[in-house]
């Protein structure tokens, strides 16, 4: 937890402000993690009453030397085996820093405990015992920093006491882990020579680290700077929940990122529906004026009643998340059963939810192996890269554009069994279904093309509106059907009428507007027929979508009409009513249409007939293998 | 944003989680400082209304001054209050020291609560500053189906992604303020004007800390009659906040083993 609460400027009881840091320290089991806290807190005289003495009594008890590490390692069974086995927090104070410590477990077998105290630190503190060296945990804890987004790292090399306080093995190991860090895009802010039992390099330069110039612990832990709210990216409202106590119906949920005002027309995604927003509500005060940013809690109401359920995310128009059914994402794996392809998981993004399955994994490795070998699956504490179909698409960002939205947990029986980052978004991808056992057609394809004289196919006209699409598609049914042909038009505002009335205009619902129409037209395509789509489709994106979709049976044709031609024809007075601004969201008097680059056949329909644009689109089919030439008829004849 | 707007939307942020992710949550009110900030901030969360029951797990033995402010404010804040009596002291472990025992009738009590209204979730006001075991709690905990914690193996949890799926019959810690400080709650206390319990102010020379049960609490030596004066205290003071609570200090591992069994 605790990401987004990094203050950035909290009023201590005193009135003072000082920023608060959390800070996590991580490392190999036994190269003195806790031993390292534990002289923080008493260098910086944090200790509070009577810990030292209770501390000296448990250590003798037990009979050994004073141990620092007993401070933190609470559990009995910590204190009898020696090692942490849970993370832990302890606050002190440097010269400016407010410091919120996170102690985090070293052995592997604790290694999600170790991410539930890092995953919420500012900045870390990476530990090296100068005489064990780098180790496969330090590799490992290194590597799952840079996965959990924690980009401020110093280094301390412990224990120099037991090396004579060597520089010459203290550079070894700085040049070691530099150069391994480096490699994952981290730069250690500090390396430093320290022994925690005695203090030297903690908070004091002392003679035996004399060769030493850099900064001490205390010090580097002084110049980790806060997390900041992500104010300055675009909005992202999750929806965590809608109550409706009273007569409000209020949208509940915390803001990731951006920022929000009453009055701010935003989308609703996945869906893409559109609405305002009315007020913010609060208590005891309520409704609250100005602007909310990132970070905080916040229920709004909206001026319309639209469909909004848990997981949705609310954004701007003009920069909304992207809506998908299939992602690929870096993650670490905690589950004892291999991570493998073909496993079904469930995915939360935010408040979203989603059962899933794994598709392809790639770049398997144990982050602590220096030649990391692939497996085919990741295995526990290890990571790799994984493409996932989702069951319900979600509205989500890559990382790199949104760290918030950008990442994902994976949930095993109930239980967290990893988590990542989304690498990239593939809003073209269709789902691979889950738990869905396709029916197949009792005839063959070829039975069907026999009778049709055709092979199935999906023939997409595109073009600006009013360039004549819908009447030389009409042209070429009645024409192919004369011939005996199963020819079907799929008409774009015919299917809004019905299978997609729950769509709008925005970006995103065009696009699932024009993967419904590509889906259907396939489905009739694989048997046989011809679906005919006249669709304006403007989005290059959105018709290499429909391609993938319906594959080789795909022919487009534009319908290149030109412009000042479409605008005079305006059959249905829509370029008039766009003119005079009553029509938001027109393709056609913008530059909004994309023009296709490949298509099959371009036909301007202001220099020729109806009948002529047919012929030409007939003998294209017959080219391309979908109508059956006549020719090998007539041979079949002899 | 300031610390403590920041501390405040991740607490409803969490509430908010709870409440949508669990079938039957309830809200555990002590009584004391923690718990009345709890309950302002479910009421913030909630607009207003905290949509599920308070549940008081009454030893019988807190302090008049307390069972006052809980029919007070029980009513002016609407709650659905519910109130469970703990078992008599013979009924609990007899190997535990004498205040533990004392403090393990709460979690025989708790018990029976769960048992009678099958909740699946509990709310719960442990911080990770007042203690060392409950600093390595998770902000949703689960307790095994004798209401125990396995210390030794916690779910992963991280980014704000909680393990909300208690098997069936086992339910749910969950702690919303386990970030906030001693000094953030009497801060925020003074800020959103929460009313407080007058013990914790200084009279003759000694105010409570922390309030338990009237005979395993003691008061603390203190001249802090305001909030202001407590935060001030608090900036100076290095004994630590349970020092008034005997049932921490009785064996190394006592109030592990009381947590252990189920208790805060």
């Amino acid at each position: 937890m605790n990401m987004l609460v990094t203050p950035t400027s909290p009023a201590t009881p005193n009135g003072t402000t000082r920023p608060q840091v959390r800070i996590v320290i991580v490392g190999h089991v036994d190269h003195g993690k806790s031993t390292l806290v534990g002289r923080l807190l008493h260098e910086t005289g944090s200790l509070p009453e009577g810990k030292l003495e209770m501390l000296k009594a448990v250590s003798a008890r037990r009979g050994m030397p004073f141990e620092w590490s007993f401070l933190l390692d609470a559990l009995q069974t910590e204190r009898d085996q020696g090692i942490t086995i849970d993370t832990t927090q302890i606050r002190f104070r440097t010269n400016s820093r407010d410091i919120v410590l996170i102690d985090a477990p070293g052995h592997a077998e604790f290694l999600r405990n170790m991410i539930t105290g890092a995953a919420q630190a500012d900045g870390a503190v990476l530990i090296i015992d100068a005489l064990e060296g780098v180790r496969d945990q330090t590799r490992r804890h290194g590597y799952l920093l840079h996965l959990l987004g924690v980009k401020q790292v110093a280094v301390v090399v412990n224990k120099m006491d037991r090396v004579d306080f060597s520089a010459d093995r203290f550079k070894e190991i700085s040049d070691e882990i530099s150069a391994h860090l480096n490699g994952l895009g981290v730069t250690p802010t500090a390396v430093i020579p320290i022994s925690a039992r005695d203090g030297d390099g903690v908070a004091e330069r002392t003679d035996r680290i004399g060769w030493y110039k850099g900064p001490t612990v205390v010090e580097a832990l002084d110049r980790l700077e806060p997390a900041r709210p992500l104010e300055a990216l675009a909005l992202r409202l999750p929806v965590q929940a809608i109550y409706k106590f009273d007569d409000r119906r209020i949208v509940a949920g915390r803001i990731e990122s951006g920022s929000l005002v009453a009055g701010d027309e935003i989308v609703i995604m996945p869906a893409g529906k559109i609405a305002r927003i009315k007020t913010v509500e609060s208590w005891p005060v309520t409704p609250v004026a100005g602007r909310q940013g990132a970070g905080r809690s916040v229920g709004i109401t909206l001026d319309r009643e639209l469909f909004i359920e848990r997981g949705d995310i609310i954004a701007h128009a003009s920069a909304a998340p992207r809506e998908t059914r299939r992602l690929r994402a870096r993650i670490f794996w905690l589950h004892d059963k291999p991570l493998a392809k073909g496993d079904q998981l469930l995915v939360r993004c935010g408040p979203k939810e989603s059962r899933a399955t794994v598709v392809a994994i790639e770049k398997a490795v144990d982050p602590g192996e220096l030649s990391s070998s692939e497996n085919k699956a990741i295995g526990r504490n290890h990571v790799g890269e994984i493409d996932i179909s989702l069951s319900n698409p979600i509205a989500t960002d890559p990382y790199t554009e949104n760290p918030r939205t950008g990442r994902l947990v994976i949930e095993v029986s109930g239980r967290i069994a990893g988590g990542g980052l989304v690498l990239s978004v593939d809003a073209g991808q269709r789902a691979v279904p889950v738990d869905i056992v396709p029916v197949e057609s009792a005839l063959r394809a070829d039975e069907r093309s026999a009778r049709y004289r055709h092979n199935g196919a999906v023939v997409w006209l595109t073009g600006l509106p009013a360039s004549g699409k819908s009447t030389l598609a009409k042209a070429l049914e009645r024409r192919l059907f004369t011939n005996g042909g199963s020819p079907i038009l799929l008409d774009g505002d015919t299917l809004r009428a019905g299978l997609n009335s729950d769509l709008g205009f925005s970006a995103a619902d065009r696009s699932e507007n024009i993967r419904r129409l590509a889906e259907v037209a396939t489905h009739l395509a694989r048997n046989g027929h011809i679906a005919i789509v006249a669709a304006v489709s403007p989005a290059r994106e959105d018709r290499a979508v429909a391609r993938r979709i319906a594959d080789t049976a795909f022919r487009e044709i534009h319908v290149a009409t030109p412009a000042e031609v479409c605008e005079e024809r305006d059959p249905k007075g829509h370029y008039k009513k766009a003119r005079a601004g009553a029509l938001a969201s027109f393709t056609g008097i913008g530059n909004d249409y994309e023009r296709p680059e490949a298509a099959e056949l371009v036909i301007d329909t202001s220099t020729r007939t109806v009948a002529e644009a047919a012929d030409e689109i007939e003998q294209m089919l017959k080219s391309s293998g979908v109508l059956f030439d006549e020719v090998v008829d007539l041979a079949a004849n002899i | 944003m300031d610390h403590l707007d920041q501390l405040e939307a991740q607490s409803i942020y969490i509430f908010r989680e709870a409440f949508a992710r669990l079938k039957k949550i309830a809200l555990l009110w002590s009584l004391g400082k923690d718990s009345n900030v709890m309950i302002w901030l479910a009421r913030k969360a909630f607009f207003g209304r905290m949509p599920f029951p308070a549940l008081h797990v009454d030893t019988g033995k807190k302090f008049a001054e307390m069972y006052r402010f809980r029919d007070h404010y029980g009513k002016e804040w609407d709650l659905d209050l519910r109130v469970e009596p703990c078992p008599p002291i013979d009924a609990v472990d007899p190997t535990l020291p004498p205040a533990a025992r004392s403090a393990a009738r709460k979690t025989e009590g708790l018990k029976t609560a769960l048992a009678k209204y099958g909740f699946d979730g509990l709310i719960a006001g442990i911080r990770r500053d007042e203690e060392a075991t409950r600093a390595k709690e998770r902000v949703f905990s689960p307790r095994g189906l004798e209401g125990n914690w396995d210390v030794r193996d916690q779910p992963p949890e991280f980014w704000d992604h909680f393990n909300a799926s208690p098997p069936q019959g086992a339910h749910l810690r969950i702690h919303p303020i386990l970030h906030w400080t001693e000094a953030d709650i009497w801060a925020y206390t003074k800020r959103e004007n929460i009313p407080i319990i007058p013990l914790y102010l200084a009279k003759n020379g000694k105010r409570y800390r922390s309030l338990g049960d009237q005979d395993i609490t003691n008061p603390v030596n203190s001249k802090a009659s305001t909030i202001d004066e407590i935060l001030i205290e608090l900036e100076q003071t290095k004994v630590p906040e349970r020092a008034g609570r005997a049932l921490d200090h009785e064996t190394e591992d006592a109030f592990e083993r009381l947590r252990v069994a189920g208790y805060l």
